[in-house]
């Protein structure tokens, strides 16, 4: 039978599917597992920009090929805990602390490299050594000025759940980086105190399911404040230039649990097969030229952690900060916190 | 003697379209059996909570609000190109038809980045009705176009106005057309996820995704999952009703012709405007904003990340390999299941046909985290693999590719192949050599939908893309929920080319000029 110029591209197409779907399958395990180039599997819950950007200078530097799988740090982490020792991750590198606690309890983890734990602070990485801080970033108030005077915004945190509050907050309970502030304000006031204040929240909050939802629900006036990371504030800004952006930020002070700064770490799985490229790529992270590349950058909003190396420009100076004096293992894992969550229906 | 109704089906036929039916049972069987991991208890008090109940209204609201706007502007939209005489008809039959092939999450994109202030009710109101609004215009005009015009030219002739005839003769007419259409739109308003998450409008499916990412456990997440996946068969079953009840009995058929149009008159320049600011909403708003950003590549915009060369070409590639093997697997299960259901009777594949219907009912989002869990405890050579996610993609675009498949099927005459059977070729062969070849056009319609489909498809690939897998839409998803506007317009435009050349085959393959 003769085919018909419909005919012939469909059986091309379905024999190129076949094709390429095979040639996918085939590919696959090659990529992940082949000898001669270890590629470094990657499990992030930090920003998908700043893994790109991590990953390509690390390939550049090294010669190392990096595979990222991206999420959020609580579902990465559960993953990392269901896959167990058979995990294809050689390093986990997250947005906040209380995820790498509760991985490092688990044991999980091996010991880091104590060459890159001396290349930061020694209590902004786990106390046990297994896992190193990378970057650091601030809770913040972000507030539109068209809506609130500044002088009118609360001396802490903990004022936000009160009745005066109520239509003017907005928050992002299911984002990552809202977890610890429970956590601490749960350290500072106990489970009752903590419990009571996420249902103020809950009656004076607009929720939103991240916390780009929330800046930009406060830049363009459809809530007055909202709780942060700096980090949002700094990103949107410079999306869309100074002139065009109404919101700002408001920095807790005197120790105020609103204050707590967050570190963002790494560590490398003890199931890795490759251990070394795993803790060259941590020595990567906490080096100096890496450090200063990210602040520079304009996509990456942290404070870096090595010292001497400068913060971005748009960000008040890391020294000025005035946070709750928490110990990141006081801080605990984030189960918790979840836990309340979900008891005062934010989740 | 029909062979077909006394034989029974071969084995190995009968195995294969089991095998489709069994996929689409699993992930619903998986996430029930983790769900019960939480405990009656837990689960009341998960359940039952305030929150559920405004998510759950959050949803209902947007779903009722949807389907009477889609409802509405389809109704009149459809009766004005079918039954007055504005001008270019198949113009604006054409252009309702093009929103199918931009995903509800791209239009999201586009009205997000015009202006954050559609991040609300309004807004996802908008974006959800413009996206799925040609599933109601699509069944309505054709009711109109194969109604009768003899019933609404004797209710005029008895003195009836163009208004009452519509109400009281079109209308009724209409209504199942109009209601099957109304409910897939629910159905799809349901299971959305990318969309909503952009608006940031919170809805079941968005918090089951709130739940994943902040709970280390996933049983939670299964529970809610359940209750979702029980809303959405609801909807299927109202609509499957709806549509086996609803006849309007008569003695003749009479002839489906073209009816008088109705003049338009003075009402012509106004209604012509609706129509242009009806496409400006559902086929310029996407296209524009894709095309305008796609010019900001070098403006301060695009900071954040630019999209590099070499990253959008692995995209492009990596998008290319799923959705061709996505729609070869998905008319691998499709294939033997359509000819058992053309060619064969018995309870057993009526079972296995409407099994695979079923899939129609589940969220992308509770196949993908079913599939994830189930591989990661029990199959863990598939776990994280490429072919793991064509094969929930073959879940998810089953009954897409079963509707085609048995249309096309269903038009060979089956004395052809009971003529191949007496000259004595086997099945295998008799569907090789006699049916696949006729319906070939049909077949290859289906999967090119099938393609479109995954290639616009979020939720599942966002969840389980091999690692460093990165496809057009989990780019386009990565950048906008980052503000990454700029960055994200070239895979957005590549995702819209890819599904509109398999859309342009589409067409052409079934016929369509």
């Amino acid at each position: 039978m003769p085919l018909t110029p419909i005919r012939r591209i469909a059986l091309g197409l379905t024999a190129l599917g076949v094709a390429i779907s095979l040639g996918g399958i085939s590919e696959m395990p090659a990529n992940a597992w082949a000898a001669d180039a270890p590629a470094l599997t990657l499990y992030a819950a930090q920003h998908e920009q700043v893994i790109d950007m991590l990953a390509e200078a690390f390939t550049k530097q090294t010669g190392i090929k990096v595979l990222a799988h991206q999420g959020e740090g609580p579902d990465i982490a559960n993953q990392l805990i269901q896959e167990g020792k058979t995990s294809p991750a050689d390093v986990y590198f997250t947005e906040n602390s209380p995820e790498l606690m509760l991985l490092d309890e688990k044991k999980l983890f091996a010991p880091v490299n104590p060459a890159t734990l001396g290349a930061v602070p020694r209590q902004d990485s786990g106390p046990s050594g297994n896992w190193v801080g990378v970057l650091a970033r601030e809770n913040v108030l972000a507030f539109n000025p068209a809506l609130i005077k500044e002088t009118a915004l609360p001396a802490s945190l903990l004022d936000l759940a009160a009745p005066a509050w109520k239509g003017k907050l907005a928050i992002a309970p299911s984002d990552g980086d809202f977890l610890p502030l429970v956590s601490a304000v749960l350290v500072e006031k106990g489970h009752d105190a903590t419990l009571a204040w996420l249902k103020g929240l809950k009656a004076n909050a607009a929720v939103f399911d991240d916390d780009e939802g929330v800046v930009a629900a406060v830049d363009r006036g459809a809530a007055a404040t909202g709780i942060i990371n700096s980090y949002y504030w700094a990103r949107l800004l410079t999306e869309q230039g100074a002139e065009k952006t109404h919101a700002q930020i408001y920095h807790f002070g005197h120790g105020d649990v609103g204050a707590l700064v967050n570190i963002s770490g790494a560590a490398v799985l003890a199931s890795s097969k490759h251990k070394e490229a795993a803790q060259q790529f941590l020595a990567f992270l906490v080096a100096a030229p890496t450090q200063a590349m990210l602040a520079k950058s304009d996509v990456d909003f942290e404070y870096p952690l090595a010292p001497g190396v400068a913060a971005n420009p748009q960000m008040k100076p890391f020294a000025e900060l005035q946070p709750p004096a928490i110990s990141l293992s006081k801080l605990g894992d984030d189960r918790a916190a979840a836990k309340l969550l979900r008891e005062a229906g934010l989740i | 003697m029909r062979w077909t109704a006394s034989r029974r089906p071969p084995p190995a036929l009968l195995a294969a379209g089991g095998l489709a039916g069994l996929l689409v049972l699993v992930p619903i069987g998986w996430t029930g059996w983790l769900a019960t991991g939480v405990g009656a208890e837990d689960a009341a008090a998960l359940l039952f909570r305030p929150l559920v109940g405004e998510l759950l209204l959050n949803t209902l609201a947007l779903i009722a609000a949807t389907a009477l706007v889609t409802g509405m502007v389809a109704t009149a939209t459809a009766w004005c190109v079918e039954r007055t005489d504005l001008p270019g008809p198949r113009v604006w039959s054409a252009l309702a038809v093009v929103p199918l092939a931009v995903p509800a999450f791209m239009s999201s994109f586009a009205w997000v980045s015009l202006s954050p202030a559609f991040q609300d009710f309004g807004g996802a109101l908008l974006v959800v009705s413009a996206s799925y609004f040609p599933l109601v215009y699509l069944p309505v005009a054709a009711a109109l176009r194969s109604m009768d015009p003899a019933l609404e030219e004797t209710a005029r002739g008895l003195g009836l106005g163009a208004w009452r005839c519509f109400f009281r003769v079109v209308l009724p007419q209409l209504r199942p057309a109009l209601l099957g259409g109304v409910l897939l739109v629910a159905l799809n308003t349901l299971t959305e996820f990318g969309a909503f998450a952009l608006l940031r409008f919170r809805t079941f499916t968005t918090e089951i995704f709130a739940i994943y990412r902040t709970s280390y456990d996933g049983s939670e997440a299964a529970l809610f999952g359940m209750v979702l996946v029980l809303l959405c068969l609801l909807c299927l079953a109202l609509e499957a009703r709806v549509r086996g009840t609803a006849r309007y009995a008569r003695v003749a058929r009479g002839a489906p012709r073209r009816g008088t149009l109705l003049p338009l008159g003075r009402l012509k320049l106004p209604v012509l405007a609706g129509f242009v600011v009806l496409a400006l909403v559902t086929v310029g708003v996407p296209i524009g904003m894709i095309l305008y950003w796609l010019t900001q590549q070098s403006s301060a915009a695009t900071t954040a990340a630019g999209a590099s060369l070499s990253a959008v070409t692995q995209a492009t590639w990596a998008t290319l390999q799923l959705g061709l093997g996505g729609a070869v697997l998905t008319m691998l299960l499709a294939l033997p299941l359509g000819f058992l259901a053309v060619r064969y009777d018995g309870r057993l594949i009526a079972g296995l046909e409407r099994t695979a219907y079923l899939a129609q009912g589940l969220p992308g989002i509770v196949v993908a985290l079913s599939m994830v869990s189930l591989t990661i405890t029990l199959f863990r050579p598939l776990y994280q693999t490429s072919v793991l996610l064509m094969l929930v993609y073959a879940v998810l675009f089953l009954p897409l590719a079963l509707v085609g498949v048995r249309s096309a099927f269903g038009q060979v005459s089956r004395g052809l192949d009971e003529a191949s059977r007496i000259a004595g070729l086997g099945w295998f062969a008799t569907f090789c050599r006699v049916l696949l070849p006729l319906a070939g056009p049909g077949v290859a319609a289906a999967a090119a939908l099938v393609f479109v489909s995954v290639v616009t498809e979020l939720t599942a690939t966002l969840l389980m893309a091999p690692i460093g897998t990165r496809t057009l839409a989990v780019q386009v998803w990565a950048n906008t929920s980052t503000l990454a506007f700029a960055a994200a317009a070239p895979y957005a435009a590549l995702m819209m080319l890819l599904s509109m050349l398999a859309a342009w085959v589409l067409a052409r393959s079934s016929g369509v000029r």
